[in-house]
């Protein structure tokens, strides 16, 4: 093989297939300089609208975030040439904007006053949502190095099913915080949100289940009504992942898991099957549970009524029920942004007081960047999902496929969830904009669910080695003639 | 600071936040361009206007590497360039045929991870002889390979388009 000519230059024009690609690291390195000069701008933005100057910490955090982001990309330069170029530029940028608008919400007086009036002091958020970041960026490098192929993962399927368990089952013993049991407090440590870590956890479970139980569920059904039914046993594991998000939604009263995990079981269960009736099935039962949940279930029954009459809280006499005006004050945040909206520092989503930068950033971003802002955001992830799901594509082996196609549903869920419930589209739920919205689980979680799609994009988009010298092939050769 | 000012910085902001989107999406219209020339290419390969066509809308295709292939292989007519899944549950996966061993099996470090009951975890691999001719080679299967109906028993040169199958799972070389 030594003596192998080179390729002459006018043969290297090659097609982007899904083996032998360009490598396109300089694509994401162009991407990511945009992605870093984009928060740069907005923050320039906010500090010349606040204060007429430019903000004295523009350097400092211009400097970190493109060091962040710097480090990521060496990174997989380095362990994951073929990688897809979009992801890490997008997850940079959504971050990026998310540290601007929560820095520019702690610039806000009316919330530092509030605090003032309700007898604690003001934290700044921004700092720690930047170490936080850093921390995510950190976990992303370890993944990408030490995550040498995601077919290990596969091994430990039945481990990661105890593993999601367990962390959406401990925030039960935990208090909650605003009405819905999410945390895990440690005294003096802080708080975590499991939630975000078992969406990753419990995809690698459904991917290496689905993977060996596929063809029992897709192959032995009858036909009925143009649909197929599966078999009475075969029903076992969708019934247990239903009553599962049941009970989640009854005992942490968090609307959101609940969805986001049936939603990617079944999700997952179409893709694996190839059968329309998983979707039915999952449509009914979701529906059948939400209506008989919601129903019941004081806490739920609150959510429900807030997003069906989100203006009652203004009534006189106002309802018993009405406990919040913010699902209000998000409608009015993004009404008064309109199109284009009040620019960078100039809204007046502080109203929404504590949750402006965490649950309800969107309706932030909806006021400040209008609905042509908010618009580019979803299309940004939107991007996102659909990278994931490309490498869904690209990927050469069914754990992978199925994989990254519920990462990158679970993502897409979970904007939907979000967005919508602040939008006033379903009920409004405890999760958190994935790397807009302040909080550490949240942005540490998303930045390993990136690392562990660009690691299969990596595996799916690399070429072949090169034909290793194996003396096996020399012994069975053929001899000719 | 003036309203003028603020008002061009708040548009100039949205202008390129969508600019960036564009040039995101600009990188992905030529990923997936690419990826639809080759399985055009690739549908239509048996039909008797392949060579047009290939000269028409494919060139990168046809110019593409065969890394593995000496100078006189590079070009010979009818050297199969990719591989390509045509039933079974990978069904148009295809790999580039660039020189080197494609490993077929249950296998998680196989080139071609076969998800089929029938299927052994080593069960054939796929490689260029001296001369890059392509050969597949049963490893022992429990299940057996076979190339059109005949199970094979000694590497065998593979035809261009022969269907190998193992199993629910039929792959063919290509152009």
């Amino acid at each position: 093989m030594s003596t192998m000519p080179s390729t002459p230059s006018t043969t290297t024009t090659t097609t982007i297939s899904t083996v032998g690609p360009p490598s396109r690291r300089n694509t994401e390195l162009a991407l990511l300089a945009f992605a870093v000069i984009l928060p740069c701008f907005a923050y320039a933005n906010v500090g010349l609208a606040l204060d007429g100057k430019m903000p004295s910490g523009m350097l400092g955090y211009g400097l970190g975030l493109g060091l962040l982001a710097g480090v990521g990309h060496l990174v997989v330069r380095k362990f994951a040439k073929y990688a897809d170029p979009l992801l890490l530029p997008l997850a940079t940028l959504l971050n990026g904007l998310g540290l601007v608008m929560i820095w520019r919400l702690d610039q806000s007086e009316r919330l530092a006053r509030l605090a003032k009036a309700q007898g604690f002091t003001f934290q700044a958020s921004a700092p720690n949502q930047l170490l936080f970041s850093a921390m995510g960026i950190a976990l992303f490098v370890a993944v990408v190095i030490f995550l040498k192929d995601h077919r290990i993962l596969q091994r430990y399927t039945y481990i990661s099913m105890v593993v999601a368990l367990v962390l959406l089952v401990a925030p039960v013993f935990f208090p909650g915080k605003f009405g819905a049991k999410i945390w895990i407090t440690v005294p003096g440590l802080g708080s975590i949100q499991p939630g975000e870590f078992a969406k990753i956890i419990i995809a690698i479970f459904f991917a290496g289940y689905l993977m060996v139980k596929r063809d029992a569920l897709a192959l032995a059904s009858r036909r009925f009504m143009g649909l197929y039914l599966p078999r009475g046993r075969d029903l076992g594991p969708i019934l247990v992942v239903w009553a599962l998000s049941l009970m989640i939604l009854v005992f942490e009263t968090d609307l959101g898991s609940s969805l986001l995990f049936f939603g990617m079981f079944v999700v997952m269960l179409y893709v694996a099957t190839e059968r329309t009736s998983w979707i039915v099935f999952g449509l009914l039962m979701s529906a059948g549970g939400a209506a008989v949940v919601g129903s019941v279930e004081p806490h739920v029954k609150v959510r429900v009524m807030a997003w069906l009459h989100p203006f009652a809280v203004y009534d006189t006499p106002r309802p018993s029920w009405a406990t919040t005006e913010q699902i209000a004050q998000a409608l009015f945040a993004f009404g008064s942004g309109g199109v284009f909206g009040t620019g960078w520092g100039q809204g007046a989503s502080d109203l929404i007081q504590f949750a402006a930068n965490s649950d309800f950033i969107f309706a932030s971003f909806g006021e400040e960047l209008g609905l042509a802002g908010a618009m580019g955001l979803l299309l940004i992830y939107g991007l996102i999902v659909e990278r994931g799901m490309r490498t869904a594509l690209a990927a050469r082996d069914p754990f992978g496929k199925l994989l990254a196609t519920g990462l990158s549903a679970g993502f897409g869920i979970q904007v939907f969830v979000v967005a919508g419930g602040v939008m006033g589209l379903i009920p409004l739920t405890g999760m958190t904009m994935p790397f807009l919205a302040q909080g550490g689980s949240s942005v540490i979680a998303n930045w390993a669910l990136i690392a562990i799609l660009i690691k299969i994009s990596d595996t799916a988009r690399r070429p072949a080695p090169a034909p290793a010298p194996s003396t096996d092939a020399e012994m069975t050769q053929v001899v000719r003639p | 600071m003036s309203e003028l000012t603020l008002t061009v910085m708040r548009l100039g902001f949205l202008a390129v936040l969508w600019l960036f989107v564009i040039v995101a999406v600009q990188v992905i219209r030529s990923d997936l361009f690419g990826t639809r020339v080759t399985q055009r290419g690739s549908r239509r390969g048996g039909s008797d206007r392949q060579p047009q066509r290939a000269q028409q809308t494919a060139p990168p295709q046809q110019r593409q590497q065969q890394g593995g292939g000496r100078r006189a292989d590079r070009g010979r007519r009818g050297a199969p360039t990719k591989l390509v899944v045509s039933e079974g549950t990978l069904t148009g996966t295809t790999v580039a045929l660039q020189g080197q061993t494609i490993s077929l099996g249950r296998a998680h470090d196989s080139t071609i991870v076969l998800d089929d009951d029938y299927a052994s975890s080593r069960h054939a691999r796929i490689y260029p002889d001296r001369d890059g001719q392509w050969i597949v080679e049963d490893l022992g299967s429990t299940n057996g390979t076979y190339l059109d109906r005949t199970r094979l028993t000694t590497p065998t040169p593979i035809p261009l388009g022969a269907p190998i199958r193992i199993g629910k799972t039929v792959i063919e070389l290509r152009k």
